[in-house]
C-alpha cells in the first residue's frame, strides 16, 4: 500500500531537534533510516502525523574510542559498523553480526540507533549489546540519559525511551571478551527463528562473566540469567556446557510463530548455545 | 520425416549461418529488459487515467450490510466509488464450470459480490481516485458492515453433514469428484509382495510474479470501443471474456499486453478485481488502472496445490510395480476459477500419478471441495509436481522396504524406450518417451558412486546427506481436449502471420504471448530459419489482439510447439512464395532457387542472385515490370493445432543432493540435476534456462513457500516477509541435460519445457531429504520440508 | 464526467487537506532536478511518476523484493524504503543512468548472453546489485569473488524466472573479464572490448 499522507521535518541539529518536537507533540514519529518504520507505514499498521528526520544531525554520527568505551552514534549505518576498523578491534561482535542483518541495500540504510529504538525481539543488534553490557546513551530536551543496555528493551517493541527522547549513541565498554553471534534463519538475511549472541571472559581456565542473550525467541533480547550463571566460574568444557543447555529452560519463554512452536524456539536456543560455546573451545582444550 | 532437413521441409541446409533452430541465440528483447526500458502495464499512462483501489473482506465469509460511502467520497481526489449492485449493472456473473468435467458445480461470481464475502481477500467495493494514494484514503474511508458468518477452512471437513455450505444453492461443497480405475486394484493388493503407503500434502502455493497483476482498462464513448492494457497470458481469451461479460462484441475489445512481469499461471484466469476495472472504465468512459499491491497479490492472485493426498503402492518380489492405488482431496477456495475451472488440478492428479511407469492396476480418485480461502486455480506445472511427488515418495518406500536401490527400482519400471505408443492406466496416450535414455543420461552426469562415498564418510562424522532422484511426466501441446470441449472459448490453435516489407525484412506476428520465457526469440529463430534471412532482420509482434492472429497465448508449456510451428509453416510459405516471385524476376524455376541470410541464391551453387532488398524493391514499388498474373503477396499466415494426440507428453527426471542438519531441521542444497526431453529443443539455452527457473519454483514449494491460514481462515502469509520464496543464496547449483524425442504430429518436433522443472524438483527433493533422514528413521511427507516438520519428524520436538 | 462526480470532485477539492509538499532539489542520473513532492512519496513513485523514468520497478513496496534498487549517494538502496521529501542534495542513480553511463555495459551484455534476465521486472533491480558487487570488488582491487559470495550479495533481490544461476554466472564472467582485463592493462596490452565500454 501507498504510505499515509503524513507530514515530514527536518532537524539540523539537536536544538533545532527539540523544537521540531515541541511543536508537533505526540503526532511526531522520530525517523533515521527508516528501514523498519517506512515498511510498517506500507502496511498502514501506523499513521504518523509528522515524521522528523534526524539523519543529518552531526551531534548522531560517528565511531570513537575515549575514556575506555567505544562510542558508536546513533545514525551510524549497519554497512559503516560492519566495515569500521575501531569496531572491529573492540567489538567484532557487531561486526560479525552485521552480514547477519537483511541484505546489503538494507544495511546502507538502517541505522543501529533505528535498530534499537524499533526493538524487534529478532534482530541481531539489541542482542549484541545486551551481550557486550553496553549502555544506551539517550537525547532529548531535559539533557542525556545512560540507560545499561540490560534495561533499555522493556517489551515487546518497547523501549526505555521517553516520549521526545531518541538514542544519541551506543557505549561499549572495551575489554577483553570472546563473543559469538550465530542464528537459524531460513534464508539468509530473515529474521532468525532463534538466535545467540554471546560474550565471555575466560581467566585462568574459568569463565568470567558470561553474557548468553538469545533473539528471536521472546519479547526482545532476552539474556539467559541461568544459563549463564550455570557457566559462571566453570571451566569451558562440556559439561558445563551441558549445564548451561539444561538451565536454558527456565529462561526461555518463546511465543509461536509462523516457523514453529515455543518447543521449536526452545530447542534451537540449546543447540545455538552448544554451538556457540563449543566455538569458544579451542582445539587444545577440545582434546582435553 | 522428422528431421529438419533441407530435402524433408525444402528449408536451407543446416550448416548455413541462418539455420537458427537448435542454436543458443540471445533473445532480440532482453536488451531493453537490463536496460530497464521494457514497457510493462503500470508503465503504460493515459490521458485522463484514474486508479483504482479496492476494499477487500477483512472476513472468510461475512454477509455484507449497508455500505457508507459518503466520508470516502469526500477524500480529496476520490472521483467514485463502486458497489457489487453498481457493476451488476453492466456485466454479467459467470460460472466456472466444464462440460467435460461430469458433475462439476460452481457458483455464479460477479466481479464484486451482491450480498456475500467468501474469501478473506476477496474486493467487495471499488474506489477509483485521482491516484492510487487517494484511492487508497477512499478506501480506508469506506464504512462496511460486515456481519462475519461460520468459515468452512478445513477442506477435510468441507463435506461433513455439519459443514457450512459456502453456497447453498449448490447443495453441498462438493465441486467436483472423478475416479479412474482400471485392472484389478483389489486383486493386486491382495497378492503384493510389499504394500508401502503414505500421506502426502503439498503446501498451499501462490505464483508471487514478480510484477504483481495489472490492468488498465479504457472504454472510448466515442466509438463504442474498450482497450484494455493488461498483463495477461491469454489476450484474446481475455478479449472474449470482457465482451461476453461486459455485453460486448469480441471486434469492440482490444486487449494489448506489452511486457509482463511474471505469469507462471497467474495471469491467465479472470480476476474479479480486473473486470471491475473494465466495468468501472465502461460507465466512467475513462482509462481505470489497477496494479495490484503485495498485499492484495498474497490474498487475491490464485493460490494453488493445496493437496492431501493418501496413496498406496503395491509391488511384487522383485520390484515391479502391481498397483497404485491414491485418494486425493484439494479444497479450491469459494468459486472454481473462470474460465479454465479449478477443478483441472485434481484431474491431473488423477491422470498423472505412476505417470512414467509400466503397470496395470490403477485407482485414483480426486475430490475437489469449496472453502472460504482465496481460490485456487492453474499455477506451473499444475498437478504435476502432486502426482510426481506422491509416485516418486511411493518408489522410495517400496525400494526401501524391498531393499533395493532407488535407481533399480526406476529402472525396472520405467515405460521402455520402445514401447510406443502408450496408453497409461488412467488413460493418458503417450506418441514418444524417453524414460531409460533419459536416465542413462542422469547417470553419466551426476556422479552416484561418489556420491554414495561421500554421504557413507560424511555420515560417520554425523553429518547427514542425501541424493533423491523423481521421473516426472509432462502434458504439454494441448489441444481443444483441455479446455475447448469443455466449452470454454480458450484456444488450443495458433496462428502467425509472416510478411516481408520492401527493405527485405520480415516482420512475424503470433498469438503466442512472451512473459519472459523467450517466446519471442523462438518464433525469430525460427521465422528467420524459415525464411532464410539473418535472425536480426526479423521483429516479431505478440500481445495485441487486433493485430495478431487469433490464439491462445501462454498456457500448459504451447509456446514453442504450437506457436512455433505456425512460425514455422507460414514462414515456409513466406518462402516459397518470395521464390515463386524471385523465380519469375530471374526467369528461373523457383525450385532451383533457395534464400541464405537475406540473398536469394542459386539452390545447387549458393551463387547469390538478388537481395531481398532488392525483390521488395521491385515487389512494392516497381509491380508494373512483373508480370501481370503473378502473385506476389508476401505475406502468409498458417495456423496450427495438434491432431492425433491430446496432448504431446514430455518426460524427464531430476536429482537432488541435499544435506540436512538435524540438529536444526535446516536442508542445504548441494547440487541439482534434471534431464528432460521436450522434443526439439529450438534454443538450448532458453530451454536450459526454463528448467532452471522450474526447479526453483519447485523448490520454492519444496523447502519455502505456504500460504498460512488461521482455523478462522484469516491469511496469515501476507507479506513476501512471512510467505518465502527461494533466493540466490540457498539455491543450488543446477546442471541441465537433454534427451531429444521430437513430436511426429509437426514439423518442428518441438515440446514444452517450461514446467519439466517444477513438475519434478519437490519429489526429488523430499527423496533426498528422506535418504538423508534414513539412518535417524525419520521421513517427511508433507511439504513444505520446514524445520518444524523435519525436527517433528526426528522426535527432536513432540 | 457525471453531474455526481463533479460534485463528487468539488466536494473533495474543498476539503483538501494533505500537508505541505516539500521542495527538494536533487541531482538524478547527472541531471539537476526541483520538484514538490508529498511526503507521503517514495523514491520509486518519485522516479516512476514525476521524473517518468519507469525502469525502477515497484515489486513489493515493503523493502523485500529489491526491484526497486537504485543508487543513492553511491550505495544502493531499496527505493521504496526512501522518502522522496528526504532527498535534498542527494545524487541518485537508476537504471536508466547507469545504463546511459555505460559503466555496467559489459555486465548487461553478459546478462543477455547468459539469459539471465527473462521476465525482466527485477533485472534493473539485479543490474543494481551486481554493479554494486562489481564496484565493491574495484574497491576491493584484489580478488573475484566466490560464487556464494555472488549469491549471498545478491540475495535481497527476489527473481521469481531464472534460478538465479544464469544471473550469478553473468556477474561472475564480467568480474572475470574485468579483472584480466585490469591485469592486461597492467600488462599494456589492450582491454577487452566488454570492459572498454565501461571506462
Amino acid at each position: 500500500m501507498k504510505w499515509p499522507a503524513m507530514g515530514y521535518a527536518r532537524a539540523a541539529s539537536l536544538p533545532d531537534l527539540w523544537s521540531v518536537l515541541a511543536q508537533h507533540g505526540s503526532a511526531a514519529q522520530i525517523i533515521a533510516g527508516g528501514q523498519t518504520l517506512l515498511a510498517t507505514l506500507a502496511f498502514r499498521l501506523s499513521e504518523p502525523g509528522t515524521l522528523v528526520d534526524i539523519t543529518r544531525i552531526p551531534e548522531l554520527r560517528g565511531i570513537s574510542v575515549s575514556s575506555g568505551v567505544l562510542r558508536i552514534g546513533a545514525l551510524t549505518r549497519h554497512a559503516e559498523l560492519g566495515r569500521d576498523a575501531l569496531v572491529a578491534r573492540h567489538a567484532p561482535l557487531l561486526t560479525a553480526a552485521v552480514p547477519l542483518i537483511a541484505h546489503p541495500a538494507i544495511r546502507n540504510r538502517g541505522t543501529i540507533g533505528g535498530s534499537l529504538a524499533y526493538a524487534d525481539p529478532a534482530a541481531e543488534l539489541p542482542a549484541c549489546i545486551v551481550a557486550l553490557d553496553a549502555v544506551v546513551v539517550t537525547a532529548s530536551a531535559a539533557g542525556e540519559r545512560r540507560i545499561p543496555a540490560r534495561d533499555f528493551f522493556t517489551d515487546l517493541l518497547q523501549t526505555a525511551l521517553n516520549p521526545g527522547e531518541i538514542i544519541a549513541a551506543v557505549e561499549i565498554p572495551l575489554a577483553e571478551r570472546r563473543s559469538a553471534i550465530q542464528e537459524v534463519a531460513r534464508r539468509s538475511g530473515d529474521y532468525a527463528m532463534a538466535g545467540l549472541a554471546a560474550a565471555l571472559r575466560i581467566e585462568g581456565g574459568r569463565v568470567v562473566a558470561p553474557r548468553l542473550v538469545y533473539f528471536g525467541v521472546g519479547t526482545g533480547p532476552v539474556l539467559a540469567a541461568r544459563a549463564s550463571a550455570a557457566l559462571e566460574g566453570r571451566a569451558l568444557d562440556a559439561a558445563s556446557i551441558a549445564a548451561a543447555q539444561a538451565a536454558l529452560g527456565e529462561d526461555l519463554d518463546p511465543p509461536q510463530d509462523l516457523h514453529g512452536p515455543p518447543e521449536m524456539k526452545r530447542h534451537l536456543a540449546r543447540v545455538l548455545t552448544g554451538r556457540v560455546l563449543n566455538g569458544f573451545l579451542n582445539p587444545s582444550e577440545i582434546a582435553a | 520425416m522428422n528431421e529438419i532437413t533441407p530435402a524433408s521441409i525444402g528449408l536451407s541446409r543446416e550448416d548455413l549461418p541462418n539455420s537458427y533452430i537448435g542454436r543458443s541465440v540471445p533473445r532480440p528483447n532482453a536488451p531493453k529488459l537490463v536496460q530497464g526500458r521494457a514497457t510493462y502495464t503500470d508503465d503504460v499512462v493515459l490521458p485522463r487515467m484514474v486508479h483504482a483501489a479496492f476494499l477487500r473482506s477483512p472476513h472468510a465469509h461475512a454477509r455484507i450490510g449497508a455500505i457508507d460511502t459518503s466520508a470516502a467520497l469526500a477524500v480529496p481526489g476520490v472521483i467514485r466509488v463502486f458497489t457489487g449492485a453498481d457493476l451488476a449493472k453492466v456485466c454479467d456473473p459467470w460460472v466456472a464450470t466444464l462440460d467435460h468435467l461430469k458433475g462439476m458445480k460452481s457458483a455464479p461470481q460477479h466481479p464484486l459480490p451482491l450480498s456475500r464475502a467468501t474469501w478473506q481477500g476477496e474486493p467487495v467495493v471499488a474506489v477509483v481516485a485521482e491516484s492510487r494514494a487517494a484511492a487508497e484514503d477512499g478506501v480506508a474511508a469506506l464504512r462496511v458492515e460486515f456481519e462475519p458468518l461460520p468459515a468452512q477452512t478445513d477442506m477435510e471437513t468441507a463435506l461433513a453433514p455439519d459443514a457450512v455450505v459456502i453456497h447453498p444453492e449448490l447443495g453441498d461443497n462438493l465441486v467436483f469428484t472423478r475416479t479412474a480405475e482400471t485392472g484389478d486394484v483389489a486383486g493386486a493388493f491382495a497378492s503384493a509382495h510389499k504394500v508401502v503407503e503414505a500421506r502426502f500434502v503439498t503446501g498451499r502455493h501462490t505464483g508471487v510474479t514478480l510484477e504483481p497483476r495489472s490492468i488498465i482498462a479504457d472504454y472510448n464513448r466515442a466509438d463504442g470501443t474498450l482497450t484494455v492494457h493488461h498483463s495477461t497470458q491469454a489476450p484474446h481469451m481475455m478479449q472474449g471474456v470482457f465482451a461476453k461479460h461486459l455485453r460486448m462484441e469480441e471486434g469492440d475489445v482490444r486487449v494489448i499486453c506489452k511486457d509482463v512481469g511474471g505469469s507462471f499461471g497467474i495471469k491467465v484466469h479472470v480476476y474479479p478485481d480486473e473486470v471491475a476495472v473494465a466495468a468501472m472504465a465502461r460507465i466512467l468512459g475513462r482509462p481505470v488502472k489497477f496494479i495490484a499491491d503485495r498485499f492484495e497479490a498474497f490474498a487475491s492472485d490464485i493460490h494453488a496445490r493445496d493437496h492431501r493426498i493418501k496413496a498406496r503402492l503395491a509391488v511384487d518380489g522383485q520390484g515391479k510395480v502391481l498397483a497404485f492405488d491414491v485418494d486425493d482431496l484439494t479444497g479450491i477456495g469459494p468459486y472454481s476459477v473462470y474460465p479454465r475451472t479449478s477443478a483441472i488440478e485434481g484431474n491431473q492428479v488423477v491422470n498423472l500419478c505412476g505417470g512414467p511407469y509400466d503397470f496395470k492396476n490403477y485407482r485414483c480418485t480426486t475430490t475437489v471441495v469449496l472453502q472460504n480461502k482465496a481460490p485456487t486455480c492453474q499455477y506451473r506445472a499444475v498437478g504435476h509436481p502432486i502426482a510426481t511427488a506422491v509416485t516418486e515418495g511411493l518408489m522410495d518406500l517400496a525400494a526401501e522396504a524391498l531393499g533395493m536401490d532407488p535407481i533399480e527400482i526406476r529402472r525396472r519400471n520405467l515405460i521402455a524406450d520402445d514401447a510406443y505408443p502408450y496408453t497409461s492406466p488412467p488413460g493418458m496416450r503417450f506418441e514418444g518417451l524417453s524414460h531409460h535414455a533419459s536416465l542413462d543420461k542422469l547417470l553419466e552426469m551426476v556422479p552416484v558412486a561418489k556420491i554414495r562415498a561421500d554421504q557413507e564418510e560424511a555420515r560417520k562424522r554425523g553429518v547427514h546427506r542425501g541424493l533423491g532422484f523423481a521421473a516426472f511426466i509432462e502434458l504439454t501441446n494441448p489441444s481443444p481436449f483441455m479446455y475447448g470441449i469443455g466449452g470454454a472459448r480458450i484456444s488450443a490453435q495458433d496462428g502467425c502471420t509472416v510478411r516481408m516489407d520492401p527493405d527485405g525484412s520480415i516482420v512475424a506476428s503470433s498469438g503466442v504471448t512472451e512473459q519472459g520465457q523467450g517466446t519471442e526469440a523462438i518464433l525469430a529463430q525460427i521465422v528467420a530459419h524459415g525464411v532464410g534471412v539473418p535472425v536480426s532482420r526479423v521483429k516479431i509482434i505478440t500481445g495485441d489482439t487486433q493485430t495478431t492472429p487469433y490464439g491462445g497465448g501462454t498456457w500448459a508449456c504451447r509456446g514453442a510447439g504450437i506457436g512455433g510451428e505456425a512460425a514455422l509453416q507460414s514462414a515456409i510459405a513466406l518462402k516459397q512464395q518470395i521464390l515463386e516471385v524471385a523465380g519469375a524476376m530471374l526467369q528461373a524455376a523457383p525450385e532451383s532457387l533457395d534464400i541464405s541470410m537475406g540473398n536469394v541464391t542459386d539452390k545447387a551453387t549458393g551463387a547469390e542472385r538478388m537481395t531481398l532488398h532488392e525483390l521488395g524493391r521491385i515487389v512494392y514499388f516497381r509491380g508494373d515490370t512483373l508480370p501481370k498474373d503473378l502473385q506476389r503477396e508476401l505475406v502468409q499466415t498458417r495456423h496450427f493445432i495438434t491432431k492425433e494426440y491430446p496432448f504431446a507428453f514430455t518426460n524427464g527426471i531430476q536429482a537432488s543432493w541435499v544435506e540436512v542438519d538435524p540438529m536444526t531441521g535446516m536442508v542445504k542444497l548441494l547440487e541439482h540435476w534434471c534431464v528432460e526431453d521436450c522434443g526439439r529443443v529450438v534454443n538450448p539455452m532458453l530451454v536450459d534456462e526454463q528448467v532452471r527457473g522450474g526447479i526453483v519454483q519447485g523448490i520454492g514449494g519444496a523447502l519455502y513457500e505456504n500460504c498460512v491460514y488461521d482455523s478462522e481462515g484469516n491469511l496469515l502469509t501476507t507479506t513476501l516477509a512471512d510467505y518465502l520464496v527461494p533466493m540466490s543464496a540457498e539455491m543450488p547449483e543446477m546442471h541441465v541435460g537433454h534427451v531429444e524425442t521430437p513430436t511426429r504430429e509437426s514439423l518442428l518436433g518441438a515440446k514444452g519445457a517450461g514446467e519439466a522443472g517444477t513438475a519434478g524438483a519437490p519429489g526429488a527433493i523430499m527423496n533426498a531429504i528422506n535418504d538423508a533422514l534414513r539412518p535417524l528413521n525419520a521421513r517427511v511427507h508433507e511439504q513444505p520440508f520446514t524445520p518444524e516438520r523435519i525436527l517433528r519428524a526426528l522426535g527432536a520436538i513432540a | 464526467m457525471t453531474a455526481s462526480d463533479r460534485e463528487h470532485r468539488s466536494a473533495s477539492e474543498e476539503r483538501s487537506v494533505n500537508p505541505p509538499q516539500q521542495r527538494i532539489s536533487l541531482t538524478v542520473n547527472g541531471e539537476r532536478v526541483t520538484r514538490h513532492v508529498e511526503p507521503r512519496r517514495h523514491l520509486i513513485d518519485f522516479l516512476r511518476l514525476d521524473l517518468g523514468l519507469t525502469g525502477s520497478h515497484a515489486g513489493c513496496e515493503h523493502g523485500v523484493c529489491g526491484a526497486c534498487t537504485v543508487r543513492v549517494d553511491g550505495e544502493i538502496v531499496r527505493g521504496c524504503l526512501v522518502l522522496a521529501a528526504s532527498l535534498d542534495g542527494a545524487d541518485v542513480v537508476t537504471i536508466e543512468g547507469l545504463s546511459d553511463s555505460g559503466e555496467v555495459a559489459d555486465l548487461q551484455a553478459n546478462f543477455v548472453a547468459r539469459n539471465a534476465a527473462q521476465c525482466g521486472f527485477c533485472t534493473p533491480g539485479m543490474i543494481m546489485t551486481a554493479a554494486d558487487i562489481l564496484a565493491h570488488a574495484e574497491e576491493a582491487g584484489g580478488g573475484t569473488p566466490s560464487r556464494a559470495e555472488i549469491r549471498e550479495h545478491l540475495s535481497g533481490n527476489y527473481c521469481r524466472c531464472t534460478g538465479y544461476q544464469a544471473i550469478v554466472d553473468a556477474v561472475e564472467d564480467t568480474l572475470k573479464a574485468r579483472h584480466l582485463a585490469a591485469d592486461s592493462d597492467l600488462r599494456a596490452v589492450p582491454a577487452l572490448q566488454s570492459s572498454e565500454a565501461s571506462r
